[in-house]
């Protein structure tokens, strides 16, 4: 089973992006994605200098997938976007169906990401058929859907044609909105934000009124307010036909994190205890906040 | 343009086709659909009667079938596609690409249009959708400006049907996970948003207190309005503050910018509300259906009257409208 590490999702300065990949390279990371996918304003890299880093971490043992913004709304984005799609070299995650036109439509395979809207084996069948090589199961989906559709996937004939892989390290990425909810909580005009979302290299924490940790904001996406955890599920995934496991990056303490799931994943050893304060609904198929470990 | 109008019953499809639809959408009585509240929708009796009905002074039927199958029941959007085709519906507003894959390969004649679940944004996830399966309308996600849209209108390969009035979400439609990270059902899954069964109420001395699966959504004094606990619209802390931090509770409603929508080439206006009441249909469809054929009449001398606002106003969440993301107040 790999480990992939999935694209920043949060504004970090560009210093702090290079420093994070360099110690990401010496961790037993298998897949880095890269790139922005939240918001098009966030251009402290250029396409160049994500694919100077992607030369450098594969030279560096790493399979490094470009990552493409998820809600494309400009012809501006459409062409940053097309030129990710056309870079050459590296496969594309595809975040919007504006990317998997792009890339179908010049016969480029690529791998569908988590807001890629794949619910069933039918949709992946005509996705199969258009390049997809690995997809990354909606969030919300639980072990028993996942379970379900790779059956019906073995059904149809197609389930050694993709690889799956699973977000199971992190907040959760819940939703897109035009707005910009952390320009909001300022009270500013998303247009002159000055970045000020770089002031939470983790997102800004929103709590209901009895101090409860609800979602956290991050631009115009919205991710859960807990931490999604399934490093005690690394055996059930791998029997059920997960290839891919997915971290997502925090500003701080990954490379434990990586630690700890490869560590799992080499021993076969079943972890029972994570923090009480993640969730892991969604894999029981319950509410996502939810912490079934407990149960 | 074409006025889309919502019909959660037959009382309400009959006051849209009364006051003057174009065409009217509506579900089957089960997951299939956005709307998949209780007591809404369509069962076969209803059906019949309610297609004869419409078909009958000319109004048009689209049935949405626009959530997303898991396999466990992916033979019942099969089933509600098949049953569409049976009842002679003049389109289906559909989501999922492997639904739409069956529909398309197996009743090719079929009209399809992406349903705004589909959440296409732009030419180019349009281009894939009228390329793989033909579609020949889509409904366009409530995050994009009017210059944005008129952009699109050109590039489309489509004809476009956006949002006119009613409840606003303020997330790209068809890729929010909230509703079910806080109560497990889902728009995408279930066909629902914030659902009924998870909203409690409770009063805490003179505090009325909402919640959604335990999670106090808001809180209101005597001398505030409650409204429905839709977790978008609560009022949360972030960064020390209490406030509405992702939207206000608050309706979408476009009549002012009726002439720059046909204008920038939008070829149909969706009236939301499948779950609201036959008097709120009447009455809002009335005032769209006036402003749409004065504007047709005399599209230079086009101007809002004050009565068409008051009414909307009256019927509108919170008592407030907004343009959203057609105008951008945020931006």
């Amino acid at each position: 089973m790999k480990i992939s590490l999935g694209p920043i999702l949060y504004f970090w300065e560009r210093n702090t992006i290079y420093d994070f990949y360099e110690q990401i390279a010496r961790t037993p990371v298998d897949v880095v994605y890269l790139g922005e996918t939240v918001c098009a304003k966030r251009r402290q890299l250029s396409l160049g200098d994500w694919l100077d880093l992607a030369y450098t971490l594969s030279s560096r043992g790493k399979q490094v997938i470009l990552s493409t913004l998820t809600l494309i709304e400009a012809e501006s984005e459409l062409s940053q976007l097309r030129k990710i799609c056309q870079n050459g070299d590296f496969l594309v995650e595809a975040n919007d169906m504006s990317a998997v036109q792009l890339l179908s439509e010049q016969a480029i395979p690529f791998v569908a990401g988590p807001f890629i809207n794949i619910y069933n084996a039918q949709t992946l069948r005509l996705l199969v058929k258009q390049g997809l090589q690995r997809w990354v199961m909606p969030v919300e989906l639980s072990r028993q859907t996942l379970d379900q559709i790779l059956l019906e996937a073995n059904k149809l004939g197609i389930a050694d044609q993709f690889e799956t892989e699973v977000f199971s390290y992190g907040r959760l990425p819940l939703a897109f909105s035009a707005r910009c909810f952390t320009a909001r909580a300022y009270n500013i005009p998303k247009d002159s934000c000055e970045f000020i979302c770089s002031r939470h290299p983790d997102g800004m924490p929103l709590q209901s009124q009895e101090g409860d940790d609800v979602f956290t904001i991050n631009g115009i996406q919205t991710q859960s307010g807990s931490r999604y955890n399934l490093l005690p599920q690394l055996t059930a995934m791998r029997s059920l036909g997960v290839d891919i496991v997915r971290l997502s990056p925090e500003s701080s303490g990954m490379e434990d994190i990586i630690q700890q799931f490869h560590k799992a994943r080499q021993s076969g050893v079943e972890i029972l205890e994570v923090s009480s304060d993640s969730c892991n609904g969604y894999w029981f198929q319950r509410a996502g906040m939810e912490n079934c470990y407990n149960n | 343009m074409e006025l889309v109008c919502p019909a959660g019953n037959f009382p309400s499809l009959k006051a849209a086709v009364t006051h003057g639809a174009d065409a009217v959408y509506l579900g089957f009585k089960d997951e299939t659909n956005a709307r998949n509240f209780s007591g809404l929708n369509f069962n076969d009796i209803k059906l019949d009667k309610s297609l004869a009905y419409a078909r009958d002074r000319n109004v048009k039927v689209y049935i949405a079938i626009n959530t997303y199958p898991q396999p466990s029941a992916w033979h019942k959007w099969q089933y509600a596609i098949d049953k569409a085709v049976d009842l002679g519906v003049n389109a289906v507003i559909v989501a999922d690409i492997g639904v739409m894959a069956y529909a398309a390969e197996k009743y090719p004649d079929l009209n399809l249009h992406l349903s705004v679940q589909g959440s296409a944004t732009n030419h180019a996830a349009l281009q894939f959708y009228q390329q793989q399966f033909n579609i020949k309308r889509a409904v366009i996600p409530r995050v994009l400006s009017l210059p944005q849209i008129g952009r699109l209108t050109q590039t489309s390969p489509v004809d476009l049907e956006v949002f006119a009035f009613g409840s606003l979400c303020i997330m790209a439609e068809g890729r929010c996970h909230l509703s079910s990270y806080i109560t497990g059902e889902s728009p995408n899954m279930c066909g629902v948003c914030s659902p009924a069964k998870s909203v409690s109420w409770k009063n805490n001395g003179d505090v009325l207190e909402s919640r959604l699966n335990n999670v106090l959504i808001d809180r209101y004094h005597e001398d505030e309005h409650a409204g429905y606990p839709t977790l978008c619209k609560g009022r949360f802390e972030v960064n020390g503050n209490t406030f509405h931090a992702l939207e206000e509770p608050t309706s979408l409603n476009t009549l002012s910018v009726l002439p720059q929508l046909h204008e920038i080439g939008v070829k149909a206006l969706k009236i939301e509300g499948r779950q609201r009441s036959p008097a709120y249909i009447a009455l809002v469809v009335r005032v769209w259906r006036e402003a749409l054929d004065s504007y047709r009449r005399e599209p230079e001398l086009f101007s809002e009257r004050a009565a068409w606002q008051l009414a909307l106003h009256k019927v509108s969440e919170g008592s407030q409208t907004t343009l959203g993301a057609y105008s951008r107040p945020w931006q």
